[in-house]
C-alpha cells in the first residue's frame, strides 16, 4: 500500500497538473496572433517566398534563427535553468535519410497548402474552416508514415 | 497603438520575436519548439491501433496540445480584434501570374478561390487540402520535425541534419511552386 502511494506520489511529481500547461497556451496564443500579423499564414506570401518575389518570409526565418541561437548560446554560456531550477538540455539529432526524402515532401506540401504544421491552426483560428479537412489530411499522413515506417528509407 | 498593432508587422518586428519562442519554451519547462510532434500525438491519442511509433506516454507531451490550442485561440485573436483594414500588399507579378489562373480574391490570408467548402470536391481543391495536407503530414514526419521544429529549433541549436531537413524542405517548395502548382491549378 505504502509503495503503490509513493509510487503515485512519484508519478504526480512527474507528471505536472493538466493546469500546468496553461502557460504554454499562452505562449501558443502570443504565437498564434503573430502568425497572422506577419502574415506568415498566408498563402500568397509563401507563394512569393517561393518565387522569390519578396524578403519578407527570409528575413523572418533569417532574424527568427540568429535570436534563437543567441539565446541558446546564451542559456548553455550562463547555464541559465527552467523557471522551476531544472537545468536545460538540448538532444542532439541524428542524421538519417527520411530528412531528405520527407523534407522534399514536406516541401512539396508547402508549396501546396502555403501551410506547415503551426500555420493549419491559425488558419482555422481566423475563421478559414474548410482548413480542418488539410490539417486532418496531415493527422492520416502522420498516422501512414507511423503504420509504415519500417518500409521507409532511413 | 491599437493602430500600430493593426498594421502587418514587419518582419524585423516578428522573426525575433518568432525566435525568442525559442528560449520562452526552454525557460519555462525545458520544452523544445516544435509543432508537428502535435500531429504525432492527436494519432497516439485517439487512434494508436497498435502502431509502435504511437505506443508512448502521450500524456507527458500534453503541453504540446496546449500549445497549438494556443495557435489556434491566437488566430482567433487576431481576426477578431486586430486583423489589418488594408488589403495586403501583394508583388504585382503575383496577383498577374494568379490571375491567369481566376485567382482574384486577396482579401483572406488563404486563396478563397481555392480553398472554401465550395472548392474541396473539384480537382485543383481536392489536391491542394487533402493531397498538400497529406505532404504535410506524412513529409513532416518522415524528415523529423517541421520549420519549427528542423529550420528554427533545429538550426538555433547547430544541428546540420536540421539543415539538410531545411535545405530540402525549400527545394521541395520552389518545385511546387514554380513547376508543379501552375498545373495543378489549369485542372
Amino acid at each position: 500500500m505504502k509503495d503503490q502511494l509513493e509510487i503515485i506520489m512519484n508519478e504526480s511529481q512527474r507528471q505536472p497538473k493538466w493546469y500546468h500547461n496553461l502557460k504554454y497556451l499562452m505562449v501558443g496564443l502570443f504565437f498564434g496572433v503573430l502568425f497572422v500579423k506577419a502574415e506568415v499564414i498566408s498563402w500568397f506570401r509563401i507563394q512569393e517566398m517561393f518565387r522569390l518575389q519578396t524578403f519578407h518570409m527570409y528575413g523572418i526565418i533569417g532574424s527568427a534563427v540568429v535570436v534563437g541561437m543567441i539565446s541558446v548560446w546564451l542559456i548553455k554560456r550562463f547555464r541559465i535553468t527552467t523557471i522551476s531550477g531544472e537545468q536545460i538540455t538540448f538532444t542532439d539529432k541524428k542524421f538519417n535519410k527520411g530528412q531528405i526524402y520527407g523534407g522534399l515532401m514536406f516541401g512539396l506540401g508547402w508549396g501546396l497548402t502555403g501551410a506547415c504544421p503551426g500555420p493549419l491552426f491559425a488558419q482555422i483560428g481566423i475563421g478559414a474552416t474548410v482548413v480542418i479537412v488539410t490539417l486532418i489530411s496531415a493527422i492520416a499522413g502522420t498516422w501512414v508514415y507511423g503504420r509504415f515506417k519500417d518500409h521507409l528509407p532511413h | 497603438m491599437l493602430e500600430i498593432i493593426r498594421q502587418p508587422w514587419p518582419w524585423y518586428v516578428a522573426g525575433p520575436l518568432i525566435g525568442l519562442t525559442v528560449p520562452a519554451l526552454l525557460i519555462l519547462g525545458n520544452k523544445s519548439f516544435g509543432i508537428s510532434s502535435s500531429l504525432r500525438h492527436i494519432c497516439a491519442m485517439c487512434i494508436p491501433a497498435k502502431i509502435p511509433f504511437f505506443q508512448y506516454d502521450w500524456k507527458k507531451e500534453l503541453w504540446n496540445m496546449f500549445f497549438v490550442l494556443g495557435i489556434f485561440f491566437g488566430g482567433i485573436i487576431a481576426a477578431a480584434f486586430l486583423a489589418n483594414p488594408a488589403p495586403m500588399q501583394l508583388n504585382p507579378a503575383l496577383i498577374k501570374e494568379l490571375s491567369i489562373y481566376g485567382i482574384t480574391d486577396f482579401s483572406s490570408l488563404v486563396p478563397v478561390d481555392l480553398v472554401s467548402w465550395d472548392k474541396l470536391f473539384t480537382l485543383p481543391g481536392f489536391i491542394m487540402m487533402v493531397g498538400g495536407g497529406f505532404l504535410v503530414g506524412f513529409g513532416t514526419r518522415y524528415a523529423g520535425g517541421c520549420t519549427s521544429g528542423h529550420a528554427i529549433m533545429g538550426l538555433s541549436t547547430l544541428q546540420w541534419p536540421s539543415l539538410v531537413a531545411t535545405v530540402c524542405f525549400m527545394i521541395g517548395g520552389f518545385i511546387m511552386a514554380n513547376w508543379i502548382l501552375p498545373f495543378i491549378l489549369m485542372l
